[in-house]
């Protein structure tokens, strides 16, 4: 029997106001061990609130987040969370490897390879292995980000709380990216993933939270999500569309035409796209703002 | 305690790389050429002088006087580096998006605070220390004299400095980069008008205005310091009342009471400070 699978990030009926402005109305998340969960939601949807929250930059009016077991904000939670904000900046003088360096004095998480082996080790994994004494005013924004992951890396924290991490990167920026994030997973770590970028989630997430106007409008798999309703038959009569169908009634759809004397010679459930899940249930309020 | 040094380090090193320290030196060793020349312009120029070469009444009010120039100057560069190394340290540095990585760290607010204050009041203090005592010490070698209490006027000056940056840095969490320097800088100088008033006060015998003045000391007790600092400085008997008339407008002794409200003054600046930022959203 296999253990259940155990929420690093824990998130209950989260509320959050701005003044006038609400964030966030109530919001349930969950984040594994081992997962990757992509947040998904048009701008002012409350995504980087959420974000923000959880690694304890934003104080939630009501409800309840945990990292670890640890309330999200206390110094216990803070010690398990690697954070990449959406608008961050280093210091214009230091160099990538001082960058890190005073990261890992701060993080108060040892490497166990050594820090030296470790900045390089990070560099490396982000594509900056060659940067390491360039001084941040002269890399470019890609290459920025690229170290804001590594520094969000350091100590391999159990938890990684990325806030739009590939905004600012080129396809081959964005390919590295998920690669490292992959790694991350697969070494248990659970991976919040806020992004404009469906197709960066479609790619990686394991799960998907859709929240709109502070609210959770869709959550699931992507698979679940992305699901559609109709079936396309070509049988020896012609192409004949089941739109009620889905890809669960296919089986029995089957076996009544060869029941029915048929010959069935392809058999194609719908799908839909992330896209169209995005556009059905937030369409375009974002310019309606 | 090793946080609070990381932290100090960083804003020390952004200090150092920008140029700031280097910038600030420069220009400290040109107003130290212009105390100097002024100095011994004026001593070769009183050396002809009967008073002052017969050991006249007025020779312990030139290098009273000198001295208490080279207070007011060096207060204010000291307040000048204290404010622009703090301004922007806390709600500046947040807005610019450079605080949020560090504060997710679990060092915490009050650390970061902690490191951005040690790091100011080291710079700002260190540098009135330095020049104050190059300062008096220039004007031991000019002059071959020097007030009694002149090596005591130094430490008000470098608690006053202090003083300053721990209150820009509480106003930093409040306010802009911009807004903070122009309202602690406005305070600074209000705080030494109100000075001056209460010395007008003092010789009117209007004991409104003398206690206003006295209100704004307190507020601002940088003021206050300097007050007593420049008292230090000041000769005693009926030559150092003619000091404090003129030159030396303003000085007035605080005592042991004035140092323990400066202490519980600092305290509460930074239990604010911590306050502020802790109940920031960021």
């Amino acid at each position: 029997m296999s253990n259940p699978p155990s929420a690093l990030v824990q998130a209950t009926g989260l509320t959050k106001s701005y003044k006038r402005a609400v964030a966030l109305r109530g919001v349930d998340l969950e984040v594994n061990a081992g997962e990757v969960v992509g947040l998904l939601g048009p701008n002012g949807a409350g995504k980087s609130t959420l974000t923000k929250v959880l690694c304890g930059l934003v104080r939630p009016d009501g409800g309840r987040a945990s990292i670890a077991g640890a309330s999200a904000g206390s110094t216990l939670a803070r010690s398990k969370v690697g954070y990449l904000a959406e608008l961050f900046r280093f210091p214009g003088w230091a160099s990538a490897a001082e960058v890190l360096t005073t990261h890992q004095k701060l993080a108060h998480r040892p490497s166990s390879g050594g820090d030296a082996d470790e900045r390089a080790r990070l560099l490396a994994e982000v594509g900056l292995a060659h940067a390491a004494t360039t001084r941040i005013e002269a890399m470019s924004k890609g290459m920025q980000q690229r170290l804001g992951l590594a520094q969000a890396m350091i100590g391999d924290p159990a938890v990684l709380l990325l806030d739009e991490p590939t905004s600012a990167l080129d396809p081959a920026g964005r390919h590295t990216v998920r690669e490292v994030l992959a790694r991350a997973r697969d070494r248990g770590t659970a991976v919040l993933l806020n992004t404009h970028l469906l197709g960066e989630v479609e790619l990686l997430a394991d799960r998907v939270v859709l929240i709109d106007a502070g609210t959770v409008v869709a959550a699931g798999t992507v698979t679940d999500l992305t699901a559609g309703h109709g079936v396309t038959v070509e049988t020896d009569q012609g192409t004949v569309e089941h739109p009620k169908a889905t890809r669960d009634d296919v089986p029995d759809l089957v076996a009544r035409l060869i029941a029915d004397g048929r010959r069935v010679y392809a058999v194609i459930p719908h799908r839909s796209t992330l896209e169209d899940l995005y556009l059905e249930l937030v369409g375009d309020r974002e310019t309606q703002r | 305690m090793s946080d609070v040094l990381v932290i100090a380090r960083l804003a020390l090193q952004e200090a150092l790389r920008r140029r700031v320290l280097a910038v600030v030196a420069v220009l400290t060793v040109a107003s130290g050429a212009l105390y100097i020349i002024g100095s011994v312009s004026l001593q070769h120029h009183l050396v002809g002088q009967t008073d002052f070469t017969t050991g006249g009444k007025l020779e312990p009010i030139v290098p009273a006087t000198m001295l208490g120039l080279a207070s007011f100057g060096t207060l204010f560069l000291g307040s000048v580096l204290a404010v622009f190394l703090t301004a922007g340290a806390v709600r500046g540095d947040v807005d610019r998006g450079l605080v949020q990585p560090l504060v997710v760290r679990p060092v915490g607010r009050a650390v970061y605070l902690g490191g951005r204050a040690l790091a100011a009041v080291t710079v700002s203090g260190g540098y009135v220390l330095i020049v104050s005592a190059l300062g008096t010490l220039t004007t031991r070698l000019v002059f071959t004299d020097l007030p009694p209490q002149a090596w005591q006027a130094i430490p008000p000056l470098v608690v006053g400095v202090m003083i300053v940056t721990m209150l820009t840095l509480l106003v930093s969490c409040l306010l802009s980069t911009v807004a903070t320097g122009i309202s602690v800088l406005m305070a600074y100088g209000a705080g030494l008008v109100a000075g001056l008033l209460g010395e007008i006060a003092e010789t009117f015998n209007a004991t409104t205005l003398s206690r206003i003045a006295d209100a704004v000391s307190y507020a601002l007790p940088f003021e206050a310091l300097y007050r007593d600092s420049l008292a230090r400085l000041s000769p005693a008997g009926p030559l150092g009342q003619l000091v404090r008339l003129g030159p030396l407008g303003g000085a007035h002794e605080g005592g042991v009471g004035l140092w323990l409200y400066v202490l519980g003054y600092a305290v509460v600046c930074g239990a604010l400070a911590v306050r502020a930022f802790s109940r920031a959203d960021l």
